[in-house]
């Protein structure tokens, strides 16, 4: 195999078993090189002990860890090509930022001048020039970030691990951050390997993301197809938000099906492509921005769900505003984005609307299973 | 400041101000006063630097006086060579009820008063003793093996004694050092010794500079353990003060000699703050 074809980081049916629980169970994926691959989960799913794997601070019950075609196993955390971005940065307190830099540079007993010349690039390459004699409490936190990064950068390591590095930042640092890692992959040029409960940081960053739930891989793929296609009922529910009905299914015609909700609904979905045959239970899924909202039904004569109700509550979020809509029966509330055109900026509670969405937009899954 | 503010602050350091005026600061300004006293007839006294001028000019003072100094430096590091490791344990390896039991069975020791400590120490090393007994039982002694009074013996009575005193501010700093730390510090490539080396000692400073600090001191001024530990070639400074005041009634020259023994103590603790660039305040805060 060439090269360039071999990924930088491969795991094959990698297995981790705690006195009585298995936090990571035969889980497989591998990244190819220049990519940022992100493990998105919520807290305890066995995302973590991944990172652990890889970093070599775990051993693996089974399975095996391949950097660049090499197998990891029994090779110690500080001979493996991979270095990591840890959640607290873990910057050293008792070093200055030049010192932080080049102690990896150091273990490597590189000739000194060099250390100096490598640790002023990796400053200028961060857009910090000039402060490393800074002491680590000094930096602001974007800034501890970068260093971070540039600390393990300068070792040049096949694959980077970030553990939810930007957990401890503000929402307005994150949002950048989020921009400006993207951007330093870009120009490192190096394999990322991204662990996060945060989807808008895995959907925003990511060329592939895994999504994981009690130690096993739900789907791996882009962003889109993570957020339009979800393979399962926890993808569907974990990535992105949803209105989500459990019901019956009453007709079965190819892709299409309708489905008959516990609360009396009845609403078209898709199965796209999933087993599903009427009589079984299934949860349909649909997204608040794709349903379309309208002043009089005719204008969504194209949808083949169409909801008549009031609106119960406004949700004001600015860009991504929200109204619950409780159909006319009274049984459920549905949650609609608010389009920004501002053509419903008048709305107020009480207020009737029309509601409808393409049966196409409705994921169905069997139930109990999520 | 409000008036009642004011008096509240005077009233509440009042107490501190009595016990640093009337048992610290008095008492040395009058042994001072003393040690510069010459004794020249029955209750007649001069003023003159006499006393010290012994202190110099006697052999026996002076080998005593660099011979409590060197072993107590000396019982300080194998104190912090030996507490060492165990605290990395207690505070980094140990987890939840281990490390606390681990921390209480090192406290456990100082319930009984050092006398009865060092009787035990006394039980153990002496000629009829359970090291000797053993020693012989196991054929590696054809008599009975005297470990007492000997320099080696009144070590161990130190490092044992001053034990605790070393591990409660190691471990406290080595607690506050985050484990991701530690990690990043192999990860990056270092071993176990250049992470011990650039990450944990120099986090662990002011513990260790302040447990030795403690340690010196206590060893320095420790009277009951070289007493009855050392033999009669294994003087200690403290005792030469106590036979000057008790036994021959010299106050003037061990006034002298306690003078001397607080100017060698700030000497080194000053020495060993600017050796290790730390701060009093950094290690006592």
């Amino acid at each position: 195999m060439p090269s360039d074809l071999i990924p930088d980081l491969e795991c094959t049916q990698l297995t981790k078993r705690f006195d009585d629980a298995t936090a990571v169970d035969n889980v497989g994926f591998d990244v190819p090189p220049g990519s940022f691959f992100s493990i998105l989960g919520p807290s305890g799913c066995g995302k973590t002990t991944i990172m652990r794997m890889i970093a070599g601070f775990l051993d693996p019950s089974s399975g095996d860890i391949r950097i660049k075609g090499k197998s990891m196993r029994g090779v110690p955390p500080n001979k493996r090509p991979v270095n990591m971005v840890f959640q607290h940065l873990a910057l050293f307190p008792m070093m200055n930022i030049a010192e932080n830099i080049g102690y990896g540079l150091r273990r490597q007993r590189m000739a000194k001048p060099k250390i100096t010349r490598k640790v002023d690039e990796a400053l200028e390459r961060i857009g910090l020039p000039g402060i490393g004699t800074r002491r680590t409490d000094e930096l602001s936190g974007g800034q501890k970030q970068r260093v971070a990064i540039a600390r393990c950068m300068v070792l040049e390591p096949d694959v980077l691990l970030l553990d939810e590095p930007l957990g401890a930042l503000d929402l307005k640092l994150r949002e950048h951050m989020k921009v400006e890692l993207k951007s330093l992959q870009a120009a490192f040029d190096t394999t990322f390997v991204y662990i996060t409960h945060d989807q808008s940081e895995a959907l925003v960053m990511s060329d592939q993301i895994a999504v994981m739930n009690q130690g096993v891989f739900e789907q791996v793929g882009s962003a889109r197809d993570l957020y339009y296609r979800p393979k399962s009922a926890f993808v569907a529910g974990f990535v992105g938000d949803a209105n989500r009905w459990q019901g019956r299914i009453t007709a079965v015609d190819g892709d299409r099906m309708q489905v008959q909700t516990d609360s009396g609904l009845t609403l078209r979905g898709a199965r796209h492509g999933r087993a599903l045959a009427t009589g079984d239970r299934a949860e349909i899924f649909v997204r608040p921005e794709a349903i379309r909202i309208a002043h009089s039904s005719t204008d969504l004569e194209q949808f083949d769900n169409r909801i008549t109700g009031t609106v119960s509550s406004l949700l004001f979020n600015g860009a991504a505003s929200r109204i619950l809509v409780r159909e006319a029966e009274g049984k459920e509330e549905i949650e609609v984005t608010l389009p920004q055109s501002g053509e419903f900026a008048a709305l107020s509670k009480g207020d009737a609307v029309h509601i409808g969405w393409s049966g196409d937009q409705g994921n169905c899954f069997a139930a109990g299973n999520a | 400041m409000q008036p009642s503010a004011k008096l509240g602050f005077i009233l509440l350091l009042t107490p501190l101000l009595l016990w640093l005026a009337l048992l610290i600061f008095i008492p040395h300004v009058d042994m001072f006063l003393v040690s510069l006293r010459e004794r020249v007839g029955v209750g007649k006294y001069d003023t003159s630097l006499a006393n010290y001028r012994t202190f110099f000019t006697e052999p026996l003072y002076l080998w005593t006086f660099l011979r409590t100094a060197v072993m107590s430096v000396v019982a300080t590091m194998i104190t912090l060579i030996i507490a060492f490791p165990v605290s990395y344990y207690i505070a980094k390896i140990a987890r939840g009820r281990l490390q606390s039991a681990l921390f209480l069975l090192c406290l456990i020791p100082f319930y009984v008063s050092e006398l009865v400590r060092t009787f035990g120490w006394m039980i153990l090393l002496r000629e009829t003793g359970l090291v000797s007994n053993l020693l012989q039982w196991a054929g590696l002694a054809d008599q009975p093996v005297e470990m007492l009074y000997n320099d080696a013996a009144i070590m161990v009575g130190l490092v044992y004694t001053s034990m605790l005193f070393m591990m409660v501010p190691l471990v406290t700093t080595l607690e506050s050092l985050d484990d991701s730390v530690i990690e990043a510090g192999y990860d990056l490539g270092g071993t176990g010794f250049s992470v011990l080396r650039e990450i944990v000692i120099p986090h662990a400073a002011p513990g260790i500079v302040s447990g030795c600090i403690v340690v010196f001191m206590l060893s320095l001024g420790n009277y009951l353990t070289p007493t009855m530990l050392g033999g009669k070639d294994s003087l200690w400074f403290t005792e030469l003060i106590y036979s000057q005041f008790i036994v021959r009634f010299n106050w003037e020259l061990g006034a002298a000699f306690g003078f001397m023994l607080l100017l060698l103590s700030s000497l080194i603790v000053w020495g060993m703050l600017k050796i290790t660039g730390q701060t009093l305040e950094k290690t006592m805060g």
